[in-house]
């Protein structure tokens, strides 16, 4: 268990945490790239799954890019990214990259959570004289809030997680504590960083699970139910 | 934009797409594509036969269902760098350690699917068998197993389709298949190699669904029929 040691040792030695380059600036890094791109592709995808949702078109589109999306590789479109004037352009690539990795998934949800309300209720709030915009606003959205709430929250914790790959083509953020690790042959460096990279995606899905159950008006009376 | 092309030659003007790549890097595109079809081969074959007793073992004692399930879920969220990071200790620079985290990334729909398929299978199905005299097992392979089928191999095509992506991250290791030829056309802005890889990629993905769809048709001829209608139907 030597290796275990030795991460311990890098975990807790001071340098490796502080300045440029350092444990707290890629974490910063990180959770900065992560969340500007989920916020980016939450604004691409949710008005179009939304509306497509309300009108009852686009199924076909939704479930194909959810396909799509699965098989493209975002180590290769990083890559082809970098290979562009786009490389000199900050974070750029891995945020543009990581968009196009979570707008499939969280187009998808979307419209699945918007098609699953009940149409008896839809219908019977169209008899009650609502409007296209009543109907969405007080009927549809409510109804699928639990669904589109899942889906982002899957959507966050797959950006934090992919954004590691980002070092792999030399971009910030936490992964580039592993990459520096390898390219020295440095074990306990790689294993910390992994750790540290594992943690993250971790407790942001547990941030994401609690808030979902604190903020989420139709599983309160489930849950106090329990 | 280069203003002499060199007798048309796109390997000095670095072209993204270019012929004298292909035929000249010929047999190194094969052995890439070839050790990336057998490592997402190998993993997900692994998969199917790790999640498989785990899905029987979850239907047979509900009790261990909250822990297999949150666990692969679990695992499902830990970056693939990460993971094959955190196996280094153990394997080594080695495609083991690649095809070992990918069978943990495949177990997560693979016991999902798997279990689902099981539990869908009709209790009267179930009897009759039993009233015919079907075993424990010969009831598994006669009729549970190919009653799930359909939703199995749902799942063996989504596990497929993203582990074929996922290998590229093996590059890591030295052992990422077609990534390989990404990080390698990165380092050197080889633009060619880079696209080719990336499109190689992406074409794998979709041939394998296309076969996998393909075997399940073959092996659940009965849903053939049925389906047909429906699409008929549909359009």
């Amino acid at each position: 268990m030597g290796v275990l040691t030795d991460v311990w040792t890098w975990l807790t030695t001071a340098s490796h945490w502080s300045g440029e380059g350092g444990a707290w600036q890629r974490l910063v890094e990180h959770l900065y790239v992560s969340g500007a791109s989920l916020l980016l592709a939450c604004a691409v995808a949710l008005p179009l799954a939304l509306w497509l949702g309300h009108i009852g078109r686009g199924g076909a589109l939704a479930v194909t890019l959810a396909n799509a999306g699965r098989a493209i590789p975002v180590f290769a479109v990083l890559a082809l990214f970098m290979l562009t004037p786009l490389r000199s352009a900050g974070y750029w690539p891995t945020v543009l990259a990581l968009v196009l990795f979570a707008v499939p998934p969280l187009l998808t949800n979307a419209y699945t959570g918007m098609r699953e309300v009940d149409r008896s209720v839809v219908e019977a709030a169209r008899g009650m004289g609502m409007s296209g915009g009543q109907l969405f606003l007080r009927v549809e959205l409510p109804l699928a809030y639990p669904l589109l709430m899942t889906g982002i929250r899957s959507a966050a914790v797959q950006v934090v997680a992919t954004a590691t790959i980002a070092s792999m083509v030399g971009q910030g953020g936490l992964g580039r504590i592993i990459t520096a690790g390898f390219a020295t042959y440095d074990t306990p460096q790689v294993v910390a960083g992994a750790l540290l990279a594992a943690l993250l995606a971790l407790l942001v899905e547990g941030v994401l699970v609690a808030a979902d159950r604190l903020l989420s008006p139709l599983r309160r009376p489930a849950a106090a139910g329990r | 934009m280069t203003s002499e092309p060199a007798a048309g030659n796109c390997l000095v003007a670095n072209d993204w797409i270019c012929g004298a790549y292909l035929r000249s890097r010929g047999p190194e595109l094969t052995d890439a594509t070839l050790q990336h079809v057998w490592i997402t081969v190998l993993s997900v074959a692994i998969g199917v036969a790790v999640a498989l007793p785990l899905a029987l073992l979850v239907r047979a004692r509900p009790r261990f269902a909250a822990p297999v399930l949150g666990l692969t879920t679990l695992l499902y969220t830990i970056p693939s760098l990460a993971m094959f990071s955190l196996l280094l200790p153990l394997f080594g620079l080695s495609a083991a350690l690649v095809v070992t985290g990918l069978v943990l990334y495949s177990l997560t729909i693979l016991v999902r699917n798997t279990l689902a398929g099981l539990q869908a299978v009709p209790e009267e199905a179930r009897e009759a068998a039993r009233g015919m005299g079907y075993g424990p097992l010969r009831l598994l392979w006669e009729v549970e197993l190919p009653l799930a089928l359909p939703a199995l191999m749902a799942g063996v095509r989504i596990a497929t389709v993203s582990t074929v992506a996922l290998t590229t991250v093996g590059a890591l290791v030295g052992k990422g298949g077609l990534g390989n030829l990404i990080d390698e056309g990165l380092q050197t802005t080889f633009k060619a190699q880079v696209l080719t890889a990336s499109l190689l990629c992406v074409l794998l993905a979709a041939v394998a669904d296309v076969l996998l769809l393909g075997l399940q048709r073959l092996l659940t001829p009965w849903t053939r029929a049925r389906s047909d209608r429906a699409g008929g139907a549909a359009l």
